[in-house]
């Protein structure tokens, strides 16, 4: 059979064309505005029904493509995850099913009904997490460490944080889909943009962390480690480095986390111990952090501010604000403008180039707001991955 | 997995099928356009180039939305750069990034001061971003 019509089938559908156009429209002007008058009443009457339902089926379909999207970042996630580990490790027994496991754990916040305590049973749990992921590292490649290890325990939280994401997004969608409630689809639809921006954020963060490269957060301790360059450095407490450097005729405690591994430290534990250690003669202490940046902000600007700059569930800053308290200790911060996707993928070229600007600030405010001889404390707060020291 | 992969990564079959359907009709539409404008049956062939041609952008704006959705699949990954620099002459070289880099490690001694050893000084990506301004 062919496709190719004869002329004989073309003759017939030409003529019963020319038959029902005019059937159709009657011939007159009266047969169109009759039509017309019937089509609008028609859509009025089904989008008096049926409005709201088209509306949601509308944004279903709009979640599902994004929600596709959001598997498929997930799944590459998971993959690279799988590899990274099998690549690094190269692992006797298969992995994949114990990354599986990993990539559903859940961290479940202490009780709140009585807060007082409650920053010690959160850095509790943080730390149990932490380890526990360490540890699961460990155990699918045994002979992974130090550095490594920590950019695979980093790997495998971005990965596990794609799959939560997915996870919750699928759980509204399927729910809206379920109910057929414009206000579950709708409530989804309006946060989705933000949540994609996150989860692609969070794709490249993989990619990042698996390879070892620096990330727009990691800009605090680039600072921290282009200031202490040269000079002699020691552990001062579980994953921070501290060196004491000559800086305007001051001393500045130069800290940061330990790099070149992805990692963060307890800044604010490192920081409680060099106060103590200085029986709280410190006359500042200077935070310098990857900090969000508003719409319309450039990428890369730094500012300066007060209050301790340091993000995370809380615990650290708590930590550092009552040490500072307790010795009347001023702090400043100072912040390197970006927005999510930039603070957890690699480093752009704008941040790397706003750590001279930062440095040059720091300089600015000990001379302006410190005397000579005076011992000051400044903290490259963020993620060390790929920054050495 | 990796067929769930490939669907997201690829336009799906059945619209393609759909689309390459309603290009065909469209085509034929229009050859018979042609055939009735011969017989000088301009009104009839007016209606079917004009089925012709509707059928014909429906169909490519359909493959292009949906090429857009592919595009939008898409996750570029930038290529991140070391910069290395000699402290003492100041020689700058740039490479790809290696996994054992990192910014602050001493590489092999600088080609132009035989004592010197190089550094990697900044390991970062170059964005040339379309970004629209909404200068106010």
């Amino acid at each position: 059979m062919t496709l190719i019509p004869t002329n004989d089938m073309i003759s017939q559908l030409v003529s019963n064309l020319s038959i029902r156009s005019n059937q159709f429209f009657g011939g007159g002007g009266d047969g169109w505005t009759s039509y017309i008058g019937i089509l609008m009443y028609g859509v009025i009457f089904v989008m008096m029904f049926y409005g709201q339902r088209l509306q949601v089926h509308m944004m279903i379909k709009d979640v599902e493509g994004s929600l596709h999207k959001l598997k498929f970042i997930k799944e590459e996630g998971r993959k690279t995850a799988i590899e990274t580990l099998k690549d690094v490790g190269k692992p006797t027994t298969d992995i994949t099913s114990r990354v599986d496991r990993c990539l559903d754990y859940f961290t479940i916040s202490p009780q709140s009904m009585d807060p007082a305590g409650i920053v010690a049973k959160l850095d509790h749990i943080l730390d149990v997490r932490d380890q526990r992921i360490k540890d699961d590292v460990k155990l699918m490649i045994p002979q992974c460490e130090g550095d490594q290890l920590n950019n695979m325990e980093n790997t495998l939280e971005a990965a596990m944080a794609l799959n939560y994401i997915y996870k919750v997004v699928r759980h509204y969608y399927i729910q809206g889909k379920k109910t057929m409630s414009l206000y579950v689809i709708m409530q989804l639809q309006m946060i989705l943009p933000i949540v994609m921006k996150e989860a692609e954020a969070y794709g490249a963060a993989l990619k990042a962390f698996s390879q070892g490269q620096p990330i727009g957060d990691s800009v605090g301790p680039l600072i921290a480690g282009k200031l202490m360059y040269g000079h002699e450095v020691r552990e001062v407490y579980k994953d921070c480095v501290v060196a004491t450097v000559p800086f305007e005729g001051r001393t500045a405690i130069v800290m940061k986390a330990k790099g070149p591994g992805g990692n963060v430290g307890k800044p604010g534990d490192a920081i409680e111990t060099i106060i103590e250690e200085n029986e709280g003669k410190i006359a500042m202490l200077i935070m310098i952090d990857a900090g969000l940046k508003l719409e319309g902000e450039n990428v890369g600007e730094v500012s300066e501010g007060i209050g301790s700059a340091i993000g995370g569930p809380g615990v650290d800053a708590f930590k550092i604000e009552e040490k500072l308290v307790k010795y009347k200790i001023p702090i400043n911060a100072i912040i390197i403008k970006q927005d999510i996707g930039d603070a957890v993928s690699p480093m752009r070229k704008e941040i790397h180039e706003a750590a001279d600007k930062a440095i040059e600030l720091v300089r600015e405010l000990v001379l302006e707001r410190t005397k000579e001889n005076d011992t000051l404390v400044i903290f490259g707060v963020g993620n060390s991955i790929g920054i050495g020291q | 997995m990796t067929q769930n992969q490939t669907a997201a990564n690829k336009i799906s079959t059945y619209i393609l099928l759909i689309v390459v359907t309603v290009m065909g009709l469209a085509i034929v539409s229009i050859f018979s356009a042609i055939y009735a404008y011969t017989l000088d049956q301009t009104i009839e062939a007016g209606f079917l180039a004009l089925i012709g041609a509707f059928g014909l952008a429906l169909s490519g704006m359909v493959l292009y939305q949906s090429k857009r959705r592919v595009d939008a699949m898409k996750i570029e990954a930038p290529k991140m750069m070391t910069y290395i620099e000699c402290k003492n002459c100041g020689t700058k070289t740039t490479r790809e990034f290696q996994r054992t880099d990192f910014v602050f490690k001493e590489l092999d001694v600088c080609p132009k001061c035989p004592e010197q050893k190089q550094m990697i000084v900044g390991i970062y990506k170059e964005i040339k971003e379309k970004e629209k301004t909404y200068a106010i």
